[in-house]
């Protein structure tokens, strides 16, 4: 398990490091989306892998945490995921205007060589 | 009247609370509601001067303290003290002030926003009570530079106006940038001192003076002063700061600001002067301020310019006398501050009625005005003469001490003749260019060319200016009876026992400063009558002599340096490309994290690895994720829509991987915010351009584009590994026993009231942080909203789409259909699914929302859930008929939303507790039984209608810009409605 979703944060950061790399608007953003999963899942990561043990409460008495998921990168990550929706629409409506603007979607807001 | 008030403190308060109420109410009042801020302004200053004085009586002995703990570690309290010295500038400041808001009420037009001018103004009157009421160093210095901010805001008032925005640039730099300096001299005086409290530090004195820290500590608190003031070589921004509206040059540009670095040298002078340094630095500073603004008034062909340098020369006249160090000295310092106020606030207020009614404050095109205005000439004239040093008015009496104390100064060089012949050759000046804006304004043949014809103002215009002028006269004859005991007080309150024997007798005998006085009054008349001619035929309004010196040409310079030397750097430093930019941010995240990483590394292996076995399933949904990103990120050039489709999958697998490893509430908000995010990049795929072939890459470019190709798959390779590689060795190490994580699993039940600890978490424990996000959230939507307000398409965008142009062809080529109806019928089963569905995502949405402290749910993703149910109406029967039918106003659900989050949060104030205390209790109902009522829950509504708000708000926006394009064939709909009226 632990192997699997480290490789498979390993590809989506380097594919996100990649995207945000490109000259191209659309990419940048898809990039940064890509980073959102990533980063996200790394944050949740640090709190180890359970399975079968969401931080739900039975009830009031003692509580054994070891037999609960650490609630506090789980709750990072939901403030993240918000945020990180925020962040891609707000880059959405920036590329639209940039390229209102400029006639161009290259990051810079005018083709190479011109 | 009692003798002393038993609540001295609220008067205190009044005092300086009562302009900057004002000034926030007169911000509050309609765009041209001139008579009530008028109104408004005038009831605020009488506040503050009838509070300021009922308290005489308590401050004749001593000053009068309010204290109010603000930051009791750092030794800074709020200390309001009032003691005879601040009583004078507050009556000054209070007083010249009502009389300006009056004055201002018939000056300023109807078509100007009048009420920010009177916001500004009661905020100046503000800060200025602050400077001259703080009973604390640190206080003062950030009173100090709000006055020179809403000096900056009044000089700038006309802001179409480019001398008026240059001036204001100017006056802001200097003054602000002097009060930076006062307040690193102030830390350094409080350091001395050891307390910035006033008192401690006035007590001191001894201690101050031996310091070896006394002379950068005098420096900086001189440059202080000296900028605000005027003084040289700092004058130049006074007469560019004449581009303001004539009350505020008459108030804070003649009678108040300037003279705050006149007040700092007189509430300092116990500690600070008598030394060489203090008489070597503000002597000379004075006596230079004294000549060159004198000699500069001379040419001035702008009325109000006259006025200025004639300011600066008072200015320097004063700072000279306190610069002596001499208590007599300092005793002419204050009454000629208080004199110049009355006569120079009075002859602004004449410059202005007369620019007002003549349309002109030019002195060569201005003759003969006595004429036209008969009333106004006369005061203008008894107060020039009061400028002048005229007998029986008050500025003759001041002007008498100053050429006393030039005569006696007591140091070694007694017999020295320097000053004397200097103050003698000032005052010479003075009387000259007195003279000079009497005779060309109001004598002579009437002007004929003037812009309008001049007659009297209305009476209430000129109230103040008759008012001041009879305080001139009145003080010039009698001044034992009328100022003598209120200068005693401000003597007393700053020189205590040092407090000399002087007189205010108007006749002092036939003496030496009396026939300098008749010098100069003889001097200056001749001087007129022989260089009259050559001064109003002058092109240059100055002789040739000052260009080298002229502050204005240097202050340019030093700001075009400073210009060039920061392009320079960015050009060197920066650039303007993303690409490298955003490279060199990942290399500097990679090198950080390898250095941060390093140390674990060593002990790789030596704590073993806890591995969970892997699960076939698991290994197969990140295989299928993994082939998602890279093929995103290979097809994202040429292919968005796959692309989108890629992205999809790959958030679809942490999504799963949430579910997997313990995490409902991250998948739940996950998925919905996936729906809405592949919403939104639909949304905005239609504005991008085509891109169906190979972008073309010009030959020289080819080999550079492919070698950056090579490094960012380097970089992007080293980096994905490095990530998993950290990754997976943090998962593998045991977990601390003693997380954080286990107090909130210990205490989310018994003190946040839920079971769903993630949840309890974020509306609870965490609430303050939930707050920022949300707020940042909604100032994305507001963003968004703005930036798509002004949104144009590009121009390949702007036709109907491809599908669309095929239906339409299709449907006009058969006779029974009409244009539209391919999509209506293909839509028609998606159609009715969605509107059917609508009421059953609110009813989720509002399960979600319910069942958010207990089980997986809460405000996110129900309010995501809520739009989304928003949105399919939008998708599914097109912007008009939703918008026809229903109005979502996403702006209030954002205002709403913050509005109850942040009310909540105050509402423990209420209780005593601090901000977004929670507070639960269970409360039993029929039927549902026992129900945990959280505070919480309220806060989380307040997270629902934030995010229901900023995401319909974006999307909407986006969804608009379809109906802004005109619609070539549809003439049959009316206009679309706007945007802005929708939200």
């Amino acid at each position: 398990m632990e192997l699997m979703l480290a490789i498979g944060i390993g590809v989506f950061a380097g594919s996100a490091v990649w995207l945000t790399l490109r000259p191209r608007t659309f990419q940048v953003i898809a990039g940064f989306s890509l980073f959102g999963y990533a980063v996200n899942l790394f944050i949740f990561s640090m709190g180890r892998l359970k399975t079968d043990a969401p931080p739900l409460l039975e009830g009031g008495g003692p509580v054994d945490p070891s037999t609960y998921a650490d609630p506090v990168p789980q709750a990072l990550v939901l403030t993240a995921i918000v945020i990180g929706f925020a962040l891609t629409a707000l880059f959405l409506v920036i590329l639209l205007a940039l390229r209102g603007f400029s006639g161009s979607d290259h990051v810079d807001g005018r083709e190479p060589g011109e | 009247m009692t003798d002393t008030l038993a609540r001295p403190d609220l008067l205190l308060l009044s005092m300086i609370l009562a302009p900057w109420v004002g000034a926030v109410l007169a911000g509050l009042l309609p765009r041209y509601a001139r008579n009530g801020a008028a109104a408004l302004s005038w009831v605020v200053a009488l506040v503050g001067l009838v509070s300021a004085i009922l308290l005489y009586p308590n401050i004749t002995d001593g000053p009068v303290r309010h204290e109010i703990r603000w930051m009791p570690s750092l030794g800074i309290d709020f200390v309001l003290r009032l003691d005879g010295l601040s009583w004078l500038f507050s009556v000054l400041v209070l007083g010249i002030g009502a009389l300006v808001v009056l004055y201002a009420r018939y000056y300023m037009s109807p078509k100007d926003p009048v009420p920010r001018f009177f916001a500004y103004l009661l905020a100046f009157m503000g800060a200025m009570q602050g400077v001259v009421m703080a009973g604390n160093l640190v206080q003062l210095a950030i009173f100090w530079e709000l006055t020179s901010l809403f000096s900056f805001l009044l000089i700038g008032y006309w802001y179409n106006n480019q001398l008026a925005r240059d001036g204001a640039r100017m006056a802001l730099t200097v003054t602000a940038a002097g009060g930076l300096c006062l307040l690193i001299g102030v830390l350094l005086l409080g350091h001395i001192a050891g307390s910035y409290d006033l008192d401690v530090v006035l007590g001191a004195g001894d201690q101050i003076k031996r310091s070896p820290l006394y002379l950068p500590m005098l420096v900086f608190v001189l440059l202080g002063a000296f900028t605000k003031s005027a003084q040289f070589p700092f004058h130049f921004w006074l007469p560019r700061a004449m581009a303001a509206p004539t009350p505020v040059s008459a108030y804070l540009h003649s009678a108040t600001m300037v003279k705050a670095g006149i007040f700092l040298m007189m509430r300092l002078w116990p500690v600070l002067a008598g030394t060489e340094e203090w008489y070597a630095i503000v002597g000379t500073a004075g006596i230079l301020t004294l000549l060159i603004g004198a000699y500069a008034a001379i040419f001035q062909h702008d009325l109000k310019g006259l006025l200025a340098y004639s300011t600066i020369s008072h200015l320097g006249l004063i700072t000279l006398l306190l610069g002596l160090g001499t208590p007599l000295g300092f005793v002419a310092a204050l009454f000629h501050t208080l004199n110049h106020a009355t006569f120079k606030a009075s002859l602004f207020m004449a410059a202005g009625i007369i620019d007002h009614e003549t349309g002109t404050r030019d002195l060569r095109r201005l003759s003969g005005l006595r004429k036209a205005m008969p009333i106004t000439a006369t005061l203008a004239i008894v107060a020039a003469a009061a400028m002048a040093g005229v007998p029986l008015l008050n500025g003759f009496l001041s002007k008498e001490m100053f050429l006393a104390e030039a005569v006696s100064n007591p140091r070694d060089y007694d017999r020295n003749l320097l000053l004397p012949v200097l103050a003698t050759l000032a005052s010479t000046f003075a009387v000259l260019y007195s003279l000079r804006f009497i005779h060309q304004t109001f004598f002579g043949p009437p002007a004929q060319d003037l812009p309008s014809t001049p007659h009297e103002p209305p009476h209430w215009m000129r109230f103040p200016i008759e008012l001041l002028v009879l305080i001139c006269v009145v003080v010039g004859i009698i001044p034992g009876l009328t100022i003598g005991p209120f200068l005693a007080t401000g003597v007393q309150s700053v020189l205590g026992e040092a407090t000399p024997y002087y007189s205010l007798a108007v006749w002092h005998g036939f003496n030496l400063p009396l026939l300098m006085s008749l010098v100069a009054l003889a001097g200056g008349t001749v001087l007129y009558v022989l260089f009259r001619r050559p001064i109003n035929t002058n092109p240059h309004g100055g002789p040739r002599l000052f260009r080298p010196f002229d502050g204005v040409r240097i202050f340019d310079g030093v700001m075009n340096g400073l210009t060039a030397a920061s392009e320079r750097g960015a050009s060197v430093f920066g650039t303007n490309r993303l690409q490298p930019q955003l490279r060199n941010i990942i290399l500097v995240m990679l090198l950080a994290a390898v250095l941060a990483a390093l140390p674990f590394w060593s002990g790789l292996g030596a704590n073993g690895f806890t591995l969970t076995p892997p699960d076939p399933g698991f290994v197969v949904l990140w295989l299928l994720g993994i082939g998602c990103a890279l093929i995103a990120a290979w097809q994202a050039k040429y292919h968005r829509l796959a692309a989108v489709v890629m992205l999809g999958g790959a958030g679809l697998a942490s999504c799963i991987s949430f579910v997997w490893l313990s995490a409902p509430d991250l998948a739940t908000t996950q998925l919905l915010v996936e729906v809405v995010t592949t919403v939104l990049l639909l949304l905005g795929l239609r504005w991008l351009p085509k891109r169906q072939d190979a972008i073309h890459i010009p030959p020289s470019e080819q080999r550079r584009a492919k070698a950056r190709r090579v490094s960012d798959l380097l970089v992007a390779i080293a980096f994905g590994a490095f990530t998993a590689a950290i990754a997976f060795r943090v998962m593998t190490m045991p977990a601390a026993p003693d997380g954080i994580g286990r107090f909130f699993l210990e205490h989310a039940y018994e003190q946040g009231g839920g079971r769903n600890v993630v949840n309890v978490l974020l509306v609870d424990f965490r609430a303050l942080d939930t707050l920022g996000e949300i707020s940042v959230l909604g100032l994305v939507g507001l963003t968004v909203f703005a930036l798509l307000l002004r949104f144009r398409p590009g121009a390949d965008s702007l036709s109907a789409p491809e599908q669309q142009r095929v239906q339409r062809a299709s449907d006009e080529r058969h006779e029974t259909r009409q244009p539209g109806d391919t999509l209506q019928d293909t839509m028609l089963v998606p159609r009715v699914v969605m509107q059917w569905l609508f009421p059953v995502i609110v009813l989720f949405a509002v399960h979600l929302f319910l069942r958010g402290h207990d089980e997986p749910g809460g405000g996110f993703a129900a309010g995501i859930a809520m739009s989304i149910a928003f949105i399919l109406q939008y998708m599914a029967s097109g912007t008009r008929w939703v918008e026809d039918r229903l109005r979502i106003r996403p702006l209030k659900w954002v205002a709403l939303g913050l509005g109850i989050a942040t009310l909540t949060g105050m509402g423990s104030w209420i209780f005593g507790y601090p901000f977004l205390t929670s507070w639960f209790r269970y409360a039993e109902l029929p039927v549902l039984g026992r129900v945990p009522l959280p505070s919480a829950i309220l806060f989380d509504i307040g997270v629902f209608g934030l995010v229901v708000g900023s995401t319909v708000l974006v999307l909407i926006a986006l969804a608009h810009q379809s109906l802004r394009k005109p619609r070539d064939r549809a003439p049959a709909h009316p206009p679309a409605p706007p945007l802005e009226e929708v939200v």
